[in-house]
């Protein structure tokens, strides 16, 4: 039990604070409802897709400067396929897009399998291009976006058998996360693939003489941010209706949310959970700041203060520990 | 009756750009047969095992498995083939439990918990994670491993370097009962005496070809060495000239005095002095307290109890500085503790002169280098690689680490196991030169796992167990057979033979 | 029937330049820059004369000191995203108060706040042991929202650029940038720190092996902090002098399009970022490469699409051509 309890503490941690913060949501603006959590997630969802990216390639040790180019891309090309294109047609821009990003994560790994350059030049590096690919794709903002995918993530889901007031507290947006999330992770998790993904970030020594094929699940796990990038992509055009070329500030946000939720930057230990949570209670901490009519550029300032004396609190911590 | 090897590599060569790591070497394993493979430092023994065990491909030769050729290009492949090997560090992922890294290498969990049982280790939990566990018990799990998946050859590296005496008897059991169901094991150490307990034939490597293969019977080790080295070499107290001794004032004055120190779970109570002009051994089993007795000395670790005087002051250290401070230095058993691998040799030398906020500023160059130069010649380290430390061999680079503090002009030098893995001929320099520095006035704490090196180096022998110390020997009784005696915590004149110095009751071969 | 192994053979001339290559890491990088300048000169003919190498050298300028912060900070294995962020915000420090105050004194002001984000950043990596890449990461948010808050409590009094700062940062007399004046002081110290100093012998050798340092006295949280804080004087200098080239005194974000150019240009010009290896010099050419390979993609007449596909491209090929080059392995 206190196993369970030592590495799942964080997390429990983070939950714990998430609910106190909801509860601080209700007590300030009282009429916060089902559509107010429902436009939380719909803002969170782009920023958990980046944090999920990240977090993947984060256990495998390495690091994806990439994330948010990669989600432009994949934005600004699913808008412009949508574009003046029939609805049966999005049926199949998604897979396709889904598709692209799994072929342009799995170019980043093979990138730093083949040229030897540490991950975080090669990431710089596909930044750039990707940056500019999806310039090239869609100029300026535009597009469009299927009426059904979009739909796909406003409004609620009622639990069948349960009372009505309860039911409506289930927005689309957070079924769509958690089965997009739950789809990759859980079977991943238990897998030989997941070990090795775990084990070249903890030793990749270790884990090459266990005869883990290294170079290979750095790939996967490369193509797996791209997916997950991917989907936060298609996420952006379903909430927005366009694609927008320019990436937005995930890239800073995955980093933070992936510390935050207890990952560590050296990779090997850590789950998916503890950072989508860290990007609810930092999305949760931003709206409870608005609702206080702080002054928005505070709130930044308060955000990365957060970042820092959490992180700095968590490292006093690992360094306590690792002394007894 | 010409058996067919279970394995045999020939010809095997391996270059790194115009290096050539190993030029023609060979080794042919007979099944059931415990073959150590020997060889000095640079000889070439790790990239050998690193080509068999498909870490590294070879530029050259052939490998033969059961009489086919086999190409092997990944651990992987070579677990196909029935070569498991078991490494020096353990392979365990850290951060995995034990059941994770089970299923990881498809490891079968029922022989798996059998082995280790059988290695003695009763109770272990398959959820404890693998960093949790202690080093030795690691080294056995990484055997019981390769045992479980039932290899035809069992590639054994340093074995025994880790680990207390109770598991390495264990272990060594194991093995002698694995060459008889007809298994092959490969051993890998510097143990002479391990070696004649257990192998059959050895092959020697030296400058990155097989020089010789013999039989192990009694009194082979010198053979062996005169192989390895291509010399025969005295193995004597090394002595130090008499014309050139310098009668230090200091000498027989008490430097530092340990009174009931305690620090950590393993280090309970030690009291005893250094005096200057002395090479004072530290005798301990794995574990008894003796890392944790440097790491208090050096300044590393805080003492929750005791004290320590240097000069007659009573002093508190709270970090290497401090130590330092007072000329105390630590020359760890490790040295990629110790080393800027990838700076020059110069700078490692040089680098307690810059440690301290007063000395940021300009270097004096022409200053340093007389220093480092110095001490360069007076340890006679092979500076053809100078550029960066890495690139020397495993003596020149322990070297190094001792010239360092030399060029420091420390007083009082700890020194922890420092002749771990080098060859011979290196080991013999370093103890002239402890010899040396005692000769000056200097004192040092010789920490060793080799029992033979005290009589060739100490003055008198401190022995630890329990967390205590246990015995004072003067050199001349400091035998290997007393020393270990003492170490075991059994008081000095006791008849008992004790562990793997006993004359073999199993087995023909006797003890040397 | 074993095969003898033969020797390795009279080394071949190709392996020989690569060998020289490799103890003079310095070299392909020059003939890089070279190659490139000619390669702008063939696209355009007539293009490459002083002026043109004088503007070069007035752009390179900047990001070369920004560069400087990363080669010295991922000399410990570190790394300082907080420099363009502190750049900006000396940059606009600056100008506001030089309307009230006078120009030296704004400066001195301007500079302060970069100490206290080095000296923070130097706390949560030395002493808290927070990995830089947050820490800084961090500072650095924090640093843009104080600044947008900053912004509004001045924004009635305006902004202005000392004549001094102008003239450091576009003037150009007898052919050279007047930056010099500034910039090669700042990198002969920067050299001669890292070479020639034990702070600079501290920081390769916190950067390949702490613990060894720990054993030879060297108090960790000391180094880092001073490094940090030095790092972020530098940045503020930079950006001191980069509003005297851009005169954008009132952009909140001056300095941004520098932030992953300055790690570009450092890692371009050989220091690794693991720690350990390195130096400024080849940095300084990396920055040159950069700023040259911006002026070839702009001639090119290529969408920013491309350009940016382009740069990237490039960013990755020399970096991998030069580890190939310089790692025998």
């Amino acid at each position: 039990m206190t196993r369970f309890l030592r590495r799942q503490g964080w997390v429990a941690g983070l939950f714990v604070l998430f609910v106190a913060l909801l509860i601080v949501t209700k007590l300030i603006q009282p009429g916060y409802g089902t559509g107010d959590f429902g436009s939380l997630v719909r803002a969170v969802l782009p920023y958990a897709f980046a944090v999920a990216a990240q977090t993947v390639v984060v256990i495998a040790g390495g690091i994806d400067l990439s994330v948010a180019a990669m989600m432009a891309v994949t934005s600004v090309t699913a808008a412009a396929m949508m574009n003046g294109a029939s609805e049966e047609y999005a049926l199949l821009v998604v897979p396709f897009v889904l598709l692209m990003g799994l072929a342009l994560g799995a170019l980043n790994g093979i990138l730093i399998i083949v040229t030897r350059v540490p991950d975080i030049v090669v990431t710089l590096a596909t930044l750039f291009v990707l940056q500019g690919v999806a310039l090239l794709i869609l100029e300026a903002p535009g597009g469009a976006a299927a009426e059904w995918l979009k739909a796909t993530i406003v409004g609620t889901i009622p639990i069948p058998g349960s009372p009505e007031g309860i039911a409506a507290w289930v927005p689309k947006a957070l079924v769509l996360l958690i089965v997009c999330l739950c789809i990759v992770w859980i079977p991943l998790r238990r897998s030989k693939l997941g070990l090795s993904i775990y084990a070249i970030g903890s030793s990749e020594l270790a884990a090459f003489r266990s005869g883990v094929p290294v170079a290979r699940t750095k790939i996967v796990a490369y193509a797996l941010a791209g997916l997950f990038s991917a989907m936060g992509g298609l996420s952006l055009t379903m909430s927005t209706g366009i694609g927008a070329p320019i990436p937005g500030p995930y890239l800073l946000a995955s980093v933070a949310a992936v510390v935050l939720g207890g990952v560590v930057l050296g990779g090997g230990k850590g789950g998916l959970l503890g950072p989508i949570v860290a990007v609810f209670v930092l999305r949760l901490v931003r709206t409870d700041l608005t609702l206080l009519a702080v002054d928005p550029n505070v709130t930044s300032i308060i955000e990365g203060a957060i970042m820092v004396v959490v992180v700095m609190f968590g490292a006093f911590i690992a360094m306590r520990g690792r002394q007894s | 009756m010409t058996t067919q090897p279970l394995l045999d590599a020939s010809g095997v060569a391996k270059n790194y750009g115009a290096v050539a790591a190993l030029r023609n070497a060979s080794l042919s394993v007979l099944p059931g047969e415990v073959h150590a493979l020997m060889g000095a430092n640079g000889a070439g023994k790790s990239t050998l095992v690193k080509i068999l065990t498909g870490a590294v491909k070879p530029s050259a030769g052939r490998v033969l498995i059961r009489g086919e050729t086999r190409a092997i290009h990944s651990p992987a492949e070579a677990r196909r083939a029935g070569l498991v090997p078991v490494y020096q560090e353990p392979s365990l992922i850290p951060d995995l439990d034990v059941a994770a890294n089970l299923r990881l290498t498809d490891t079968p969990l029922e022989p798996f918990m059998n082995w280790v049982r059988e290695l003695g280790v009763p109770d272990l939990d398959i959820r404890d994670t693998a960093r949790d566990i202690p080093l030795a018990v690691q080294r056995i799990l990484d055997l019981a491993r390769a045992l479980a998946v039932e290899p035809d050859v069992v590639l054994l590296d340093e074995m025994t370097a880790a680990l207390p005496a109770n598991l390495a008897e264990r272990v060594l059991d194991v093995v002698r009962r694995q060459s008889q169901t007809g298994r092959s094991v490969i051993f890998i150490s510097h143990r002479f005496v391990e070696i004649s307990a257990l192998c059959d034939r050895a092959t020697v490597l030296r400058d990155g070809a097989t020089v010789g293969v013999v039989d192990i019977a009694p009194g082979v080790e010198e053979q062996i060495v005169e192989l390895m080295l291509g010399a025969k070499i005295e193995k004597q107290r090394a002595s130090v000239r008499k014309s050139d001794a310098v009668e230090a004032a200091s000498a027989g004055t008490t430097r530092l005095a340990v009174r009931n120190l305690r620090v950590g779970t393993k280090l309970n109570d030690v009291s005893f002095e250094l005096r200057n002009g002395e090479v004072a051994g530290l005798i301990a089993l794995e574990g008894q307290g003796q890392d944790e007795l440097f790491g208090a000395l050096s300044g590393s670790v805080r003492p929750s109890g005791g004290t320590i005087e240097v000069d007659g002051q009573t002093l508190q250290f709270s970090h290497p500085k401090d130590a330092i401070g007072h000329g105390i230095a630590y020359v760890p058993g490790d040295r990629s503790e110790a080393l800027l691998m990838q700076r020059s040799v110069r700078e490692n030398i040089a680098l307690p002169f810059s440690a301290r906020f007063g000395r940021w500023g300009p270097i004096n160059m022409r200053q340093e280098q007389a220093r480092v130069v110095s001490a360069i010649q007076r340890l006679q380290i092979d500076t053809r690689a100078q550029r960066e430390v890495q690139r020397l061999s495993g003596g020149n680079q322990q070297k190094v680490t001792i010239a360092r503090w030399i060029a420091a002009d420390a007083r009082t030098i700890l020194c922890f196991d420092p002749t771990r893995g080098i060859d011979v001929g290196t080991k013999q320099e370093i103890y002239k030169l402890l010899r040396e520095l005692a000769g000056q006035g200097k004192s040092v704490l010789f920490y060793t796992s080799e029992l033979e090196e005290v009589q060739l180096v100490c003055d008198r022998a401190i022995v630890i167990f329990g967390g205590r110390v246990v015995d004072v020997l003067p050199v001349e009784i400091a035998d290997e057979a007393a020393l270990t005696r003492a170490a075991y915590g059994l008081p000095r004149g006791a008849q008992q033979d004790v562990g793997i110095l006993a004359d073999v009751s199993h087995g023909s071969v006797s003890a040397l | 029937m074993s095969e003898v192994a033969t020797l390795a053979p009279p080394v071949p001339l190709g392996r020989r330049i690569k060998r020289f290559m490799s103890d003079y890491p310095l070299v392909p990088l020059i003939i890089l820059l070279i190659l490139l300048v000619l390669l702008l000169q063939v696209l355009r003919p007539g293009i490459v004369n002083e002026r043109w190498i004088a503007n070069t050298v007035k752009f390179a300028i900047p990001l070369a000191i920004l560069a400087g912060c990363q080669t010295m900070t991922m000399l410990t294995g570190g790394i300082d995203l907080s420099v363009s962020t502190v750049a900006t915000m000396a940059a606009f420090i600056m100008a506001s108060q030089a309307v009230a105050y006078d120009p030296s004194v704004a400066i001195v002001i301007a500079l302060v706040p970069a100490v206290l984000i080095g000296l923070v950043n130097g706390i949560g990596v030395g002493i808290f042991r927070v990995h830089p890449l947050i820490m800084t990461l961090g500072t650095s948010l924090v640093g843009a929202g104080c600044l947008q808050v900053y912004q509004r409590t001045v924004i009635a009094s305006g902004t202005k650029i000392p004549d001094f700062l102008t003239w450091l940062g576009t003037g150009v007399t007898y052919g050279f940038p007047n930056a010099l004046v500034l910039f090669v002081p700042l990198a002969a110290l920067i050299i001669f720190i890292l070479n020639r100093t034990g702070f600079g012998r501290l920081l390769y050798a916190v950067g390949d092996n702490e613990k060894a340092t720990r054993l030879s006295g060297v108090l960790y949280a000391q180094v880092i902090i001073a490094l940090y804080v030095f790092s972020s004087l530098l940045a503020g200098i930079a950006g001191l002098l980069y509003v005297g080239l851009i005169k954008a005194p009132s952009s909140l974000s001056l300095a941004d399009p520098l932030m992953l150019p300055s790690v570009a240009a450092a890692v371009v010009g050989g220091t690794s970022i693991f720690g350990g290896r390195g130096g400024y010099t080849g940095t300084i050419i990396g920055a040159l490469i950069l700023t040259v390979l911006t002026t070839l993609l702009t001639i090119l007449q290529m969408p920013e699409g491309a350009r940016r596909i382009l740069f990237g491209a490039i960013v990755l090929l020399v970096t991998a051509a030069y580890l190939r080059i310089v790692e025998d392995r």
